[in-house]
């Protein structure tokens, strides 16, 4: 909140002719702080409102919790488990992160070094994959984790993320491996280093970039998907946060403080890690625009 | 290199086999279900078209469209407008770019799910944020999710969650105008909304195409909100919750199978229209 006052006491003046604020920049200025306060405001009422009991939330929400209670959090964590369902979340989402990056990254490296034959159909097949969406794969998947006995395990999320995931990332470590000079193989290869090793010690190193961005990519998108949540693991023990958070909106609908508790648990952490590497989500997220 | 081949195989094999079983098996089997009618999982009996015949006749499905034709229409004009307004505004300013930068965008790493809990206290008739304020000003509390203003009210969180991501898509594309373009601007004396509308949109048209495209087949899987807001109830029935209703929840697989292939058609369809409406020249610099 202090920074958007922060941005309207800047004083703003133009360079190039020296007089006051034109009456345009400053327009534009009060649109921007007007949008900007649609985002930040609703975050901190809801954050606000976390702190105080659901009575208090209920005869007024407006109001600053000055002496914060934390019943809503102890609640969360005793009666729903919101502790389970974090670390939940963050097994499956890393666990598909992981496996992305090694399965996809493996593909990716053979597809931007190798010619063999059917190397470019295969590249059209995957452009082609990511039309499909979830819900024209949803239904045979299901049977098949119902035949592997998956349903409500890990695996029974992590496997679907992550082809559901591998298609985009092969595209995108493609085509930034692509870029790496061939020099560095060849020198690579006089030293006597086969492919994998070649893989592991040049390509891995100096693709870090991509690597980084598609993790973002993936993380995200997995952490915050709720349609396959809701179909392959919806039991208490294996539920991720998104599910548990339609949970809470079914069965505890009423418990305002305990809403906006178990909303900030879920925004809050994001949120600092993405005010630590914004640009690296945001580059992640717009590469991944082409998956959506 | 010798021996290459070997290293092919293994390496492409993880990630085939994966994508194989979990997306094209699936997307084919999901054709082939489309043709049966099933009852539960072993049960199926072959119907040819049926199931397409009763597509065509579904009133629900015929209402599950147009509500996600509407929450498009939404989100072409409000969120790629408000989008677009907001990164002009924001290339055109010299001071607290990079802040509006990350207050814009921090919705999008924010899950659907939450965002649609933070509305249900939002809309809450009795003791929401909105009904708060319009009590506190003295004025008729309003029933935002009512049967008939249900669907604009899931249609705001919608909006607003993607309008920082395509504000980045076009504050990037923006970054990529030569200067020069605008210095020839300012020689010539074209400034401000001109400025905007003769050179800076028309640059970056083949961006705004991408968008469209983006927020067109994004619209289709329309999930979270809906479900979570209002259970798609009260005239707020999408594609994607008819979908899993019909499919997951009265596990009828085989006519669940068919509107998810009507998903896919219907998103082909819409984006070859955009793709051919918006044609041009592309613009390299």
């Amino acid at each position: 909140m202090q920074q958007v006052n922060g941005v309207n006491t800047v004083p703003v003046e133009r360079h190039r002719s020296g007089k006051r604020i034109p009456l345009g920049t400053l327009f534009m200025y009060v649109c921007l702080t007007l949008w900007a306060l649609t985002t930040i405001y609703p975050m901190f009422w809801i954050i606000n409102n976390s702190f105080k009991l659901s009575t208090d939330v209920m005869n007024d929400s407006f109001s600053i919790a000055l002496s914060p209670v934390l019943t809503n959090y102890e609640t969360a964590f005793d009666r729903i488990n919101i502790g389970k369902a974090y670390a939940n979340s963050l097994i499956m989402s890393g666990a598909t992160v992981l496996l992305v990056l090694v399965c996809g990254g493996l593909a990716a490296y053979v597809l931007s070094r190798f010619k063999f034959r059917g190397r470019n159909a295969l590249s059209s097949l995957l452009v082609a994959t990511l039309l499909i969406p979830a819900f024209a794969t949803v239904v045979p998947v299901y049977e098949l984790l119902i035949e592997w006995g998956l349903v409500n395990k890990y695996w029974g999320l992590i496997l679907p993320h992550t082809a559901g995931n591998l298609t985009f990332a092969i595209l995108v470590m493609t085509a930034y491996m692509a870029t790496i000079p061939k020099e560095l193989e060849e020198a690579a290869f006089i030293d006597g280093c086969n492919r994998f090793n070649m893989f592991t010690r040049i390509f891995m190193p100096i693709a870090r970039p991509v690597f980084a961005s598609a993790s973002i990519f993936v993380f995200l998108w997995s952490y915050n998907d709720l349609f396959s949540a809701l179909i392959f693991v919806n039991k208490e023990n294996v539920r991720p946060i998104v599910a548990l958070l339609n949970e809470i909106s079914s069965q505890y609908g009423t418990d305002f403080g305990l809403m906006a508790s178990a909303v900030s648990l879920t925004v809050v952490p994001v949120l600092i890690v993405y005010l630590f590497i914004q640009k690296y989500i945001e580059k992640g997220m717009t590469e991944g625009a082409v998956k959506g | 290199m010798k021996g290459d081949k070997k290293y092919i195989v293994a390496f492409l094999a993880p990630a085939l086999l994966l994508i194989s079983t979990f997306v094209y098996y699936p997307f084919l089997k999901s054709l082939y279900l489309s043709f049966y009618r099933t009852s539960g999982f072993f049960d199926k009996k072959f119907v040819g078209l049926d199931n397409y015949k009763r597509m065509f006749t579904d009133d629900l499905l015929g209402a599950a469209t147009l509500h996600t034709l509407e929450i498009m229409l939404y989100t072409i004009v409000f969120q790629v407008g408000i989008a677009l307004v907001l990164a002009v505004m924001v290339d055109n300013i010299s001071k607290g770019k990079q802040f509006f930068r990350t207050v814009f965008f921090f919705p999008i790493v924010i899950s659907g799910a939450a965002i649609s809990l933070l509305f249900v206290l939002i809309y809450n008739y009795q003791f929401g944020m909105l009904n708060n304020a319009i009590a506190g000003l003295g004025l008729e509390k309003v029933l935002w999710l009512s049967e008939t203003g249900s669907l604009k009210a899931v249609a705001v969180p919608t909006v607003w969650h993607y309008v920082g991501f395509y504000f980045i898509l076009f504050l990037t594309a923006m970054s990529k105008i030569p200067a020069d373009f605008y210095e020839a601007a300012k020689l010539e004396g074209i400034s401000g909304i001109k400025k905007t509308t003769m050179l800076t949109i028309p640059l970056i048209l083949s961006d705004i195409k991408v968008v469209l495209i983006l927020a067109i087949t994004g619209t289709l899987k329309v999930f979270d909100f809906v479900w979570i807001l209002s259970r798609g109830q009260n005239g707020t029935e999408v594609l994607g919750t008819y979908m899993y209703k019909k499919a997951l929840v009265d596990q009828n697989f085989g006519y669940g199978s068919t509107i998810a292939i009507y998903i896919v058609v219907f998103g082909l369809i819409l984006s070859i229209i955009t793709n051919r409406l918006l044609k041009r020249e592309e613009i390299t610099y």
